[in-house]
């Protein structure tokens, strides 16, 4: 088991041909082995990307002749907001917005569009590196190789954040100390987004201000995950997810959770590189997230160097 | 992207929120003529930077003659304003705002801002205006309005309504006060700002409303929609190594430490700051050179930071992914080559192509004297720390 995606997962990447990196992001998720099952670039159907993967002009049609369930968005900023609302009206259920740089209003928009699909569509970034479940599904532009898929005799552990690297970090540490991964979510660096911590962490999240899934969607998703042990949820400064996810946590997850949080010493009123990483007012400071997060119980690592060892402490293993 | 306090004020009026009359000047000569051109007996100056603590270091000055508006100009144009937000060695001022004092009778808030919590914009409001919102909020929670606005449709006129009546304003009054607030929640959405804040707003003895000061900042990633906005960006105040980095589409913040890092990943990058602190030292600055950066751009990367003369040590930490570990390791032998490093260098690499880099290293040793290679993040920030002090 795992959450959001597995080997029998569909996927489509829009903005297959462009600059944006779609031909060579989706050449790595095939060689992970990824079910990759085609493209679209307005158009341009009827032709094949670099891969050999058919590209259609739109995501309905894509959806139609390959049955897509997922899809990887790599269209340039300007654009990018319609491409997920495209690829909800067309039925896709995960949509993995990998594009950074989108402006903050498309994504109040879009977020309410998506709204009126409920459940049904899950949107994890904009602005993150992706979703992938150890050896079945790779969905962004994480390496591969630095996971370890479930299997027995080894523990997994799910891994939700708001950083793409900071995630590669906590992968390597947790597969170097011998632990699998169950799935690894990068909700993403924008204030408004798709899912949260939460929606993960009851699932997994990615960076900008308003994206797709929070920490709260991800964290439901982990805690009703048999396959997953224990939650990393790596958060940094800006916004109040790391608060709500604490709350949650402490109310609905059984399984240990262990935390980090980015931004210790990032002065306030800078925006320090993800649109949502910023102090304003006083407001999303790294020691209010840490507190809070300890006040819910959960193990926060002082050093990112040492995100796998208090997992071990939490966990006993 | 900030604009300064007179560019705000101008698009707010063309917006049609009512301001009292005022010119920009770059003279104390001009600032004696705007006194007598404004027609006011009472004016106030007010250096035009971005930095705050204006008031506290002289920079706002109320004046009642050409005489006064131009000495106050002369001493605003020929003293650097040092303030909280400035640091020590100040800042030049070049632009004043000679503005009509006014009478006031009652001081508000009204600001536009992006609600993450609720995934969109909501206006706030309060009757204790003229001093900062956030103190407001935290200890009088119960005079801040606050009306989430919908994300398609905007805000609403009932909203506006309501607001007004709630900051205690009747009849004609509230009708014009509920105006404005729609016409600033428009501004808002037209422009993609992601603050809007007008403070105070002022009712004025003789029953006026006026915008007195505005903060006006916009969403850099939809500044390719508002080309307008981005000719008011002016950059005298941004260091000067910020803008050469971001030149090279580097994300580089200077800070006042002395261990300078170079990272791959804005989370990491902070993480990375974090962990030098943790080990007794201080960052010099932030650097993401991103997943996608070329051999030029790392290179560029290594110019910057030693630019910075306070550097006393540098700590390379990547975890390649897309950023290709081999890549940063012929980058750092180059800069090494060009620039020579006469500080420690420590450096801690991970990920895709690492083998390569690190015997690329191994044969660059000795042009590289003073670089240490890590096992990990702590082991680097021990390393570095120690060979700084």
């Amino acid at each position: 088991m795992s959450i959001l995606v597995n080997k029998n997962t569909r996927v489509i990447c829009q903005g297959i041909t462009g600059s944006g990196g779609g031909a060579f992001h989706t050449r790595g998720c095939l060689d992970y082995g990824t079910l990759m099952v085609g493209g679209t670039s307005p158009g341009k159907g009827g032709s094949k990307d670099a891969n050999g993967l058919p590209v259609f002009d739109t995501v309905d049609q894509a959806v139609r002749a390959t049955g897509a369930q997922a899809t990887m968005i790599f269209v340039p900023p300007p654009f990018a907001a319609d491409a997920i609302c495209e690829a909800a009206a067309a039925g896709i259920k995960l949509i993995v917005a990998v594009t950074e740089g989108i402006p903050v209003l498309d994504m109040v928009k879009t977020k309410k569009f998506l709204a009126d699909f409920g459940d049904s569509v899950k949107l994890v970034g904009p602005n993150c590196p992706g979703v992938i479940t150890p050896g079945e599904c790779k969905i962004g532009i994480m390496p591969g190789y630095i996971h370890t898929p479930a299997q027995k005799g080894k523990r997994a552990v799910g891994i939700v954040s708001r950083s793409g690297t900071l995630t590669y970090e906590a992968v390597w540490q947790t597969t170097q100390m011998g632990w699998s991964q169950s799935t690894c979510v990068g909700i993403g660096g924008d204030p408004v987004k798709g899912m949260d911590f939460i929606d993960v962490l009851a699932l997994f999240i990615g960076g900008d201000p308003v994206k797709g899934m929070d920490f709260i969607d991800v964290l439901a998703l982990f805690q009703a995950d048999p396959l997953t042990d224990a939650i990393v949820m790596i958060g940094e400064i800006g916004g109040a997810a790391e608060e709500a996810a604490a709350t949650y946590i402490q109310k609905h997850v059984t399984k240990p959770v262990v935390g980090f949080i980015a931004g210790r010493t990032a002065p306030p009123g800078k925006r320090m590189g993800h649109a949502g990483a910023i102090i304003s007012g006083g407001e999303g400071t790294a020691e209010s997230k840490i507190t809070a997060m300890r006040a819910a119980g959960i193990r926060v690592a002082d050093s990112p160097a040492d995100i796998g060892k208090t997992l071990r402490e939490a966990t006993g293993g | 992207m900030k604009i300064h306090e007179y560019q705000a004020r101008e698009l707010l009026a063309k917006a049609g929120i009512p301001v009292p009359a005022a010119r920009v000047v770059e003279t104390a000569d001009q600032a004696a003529a705007a006194f007598e051109e404004n027609g006011f007996s009472l004016q106030v100056v007010k250096a035009q930077v971005f930095a705050g603590g204006r008031g506290k270091a002289g920079f706002v000055k109320l004046v009642k003659s050409g005489a006064e508006a131009r000495a106050a100009a002369d001493f605003m144009l020929t003293h650097r304003m040092i303030s909280v937000q400035t640091g020590p060695e100040g800042i030049v001022v070049k632009k004043l705002l000679l503005a009509a004092a006014v009478d006031i009778a009652h001081e508000y808030y009204l600001g536009m801002v992006l609600d993450r919590d609720r995934s969109t914009v909501s206006m706030i409001a309060s009757a204790q205006g003229g001093v900062e919102i956030e103190t407001v909020a935290h200890e009088h929670p119960e005079a801040i309005i606050k009306e989430p606005l919908h994300p398609a449709l905007g805000m609403q006129s009932f909203q506006a309504r309501k607001t007004a009546l709630g900051l205690g304003f009747t009849g004609k009054q509230a009708q014009v006060v509920a105006d404005l607030l729609l016409k600033l929640a428009r501004f808002f959405i037209n422009y993609d700002c992601s603050i809007a804040e007008i403070n105070p707003l002022v009712l004025t003895k003789d029953g006026k409303i006026l915008a007195i000061d505005a903060k006006v900042n916009f969403d850099d990633n939809a500044l390719f929609r508002h080309p307008d906005i981005l000719a008011l960006k002016d950059d005298s105040e941004t260091d000067a190594l910020e803008i050469r980095a971001a030149a090279a589409n580097l994300n580089y913040i200077k800070l006042d430490g002395e261990i300078a890092c170079l990272v791959n990943g804005a989370g990491l990058a902070m993480a990375t700051m974090d962990v030098i602190q943790l080990h007794g030292g201080q960052p010099a600055n932030f650097l993401d050179v991103g997943g996608g950066v070329k051999a030029e751009g790392a290179i560029e990367a290594f110019r910057i930071i030693l630019s910075d003369k306070k550097v006393r040590g540098i700590l390379v930490n990547i975890f390649g992914g897309i950023a290709r570990c081999d890549l940063i390791a012929e980058a750092l032998i180059q800069a090494g080559r060009e620039v020579g490093f006469k500080v420690p260098v420590v450096v801690r690499l991970e990920g895709t192509n690492v083998e390569k880099a690190r015997t690329m290293l191994g044969a660059a040793r000795h042009e590289l004297p003073t670089l240490q290679v890590a096992d990990d993040l702590n082991d680097a920030a021990k390393k570095i720390v120690a060979a700084t002090r």
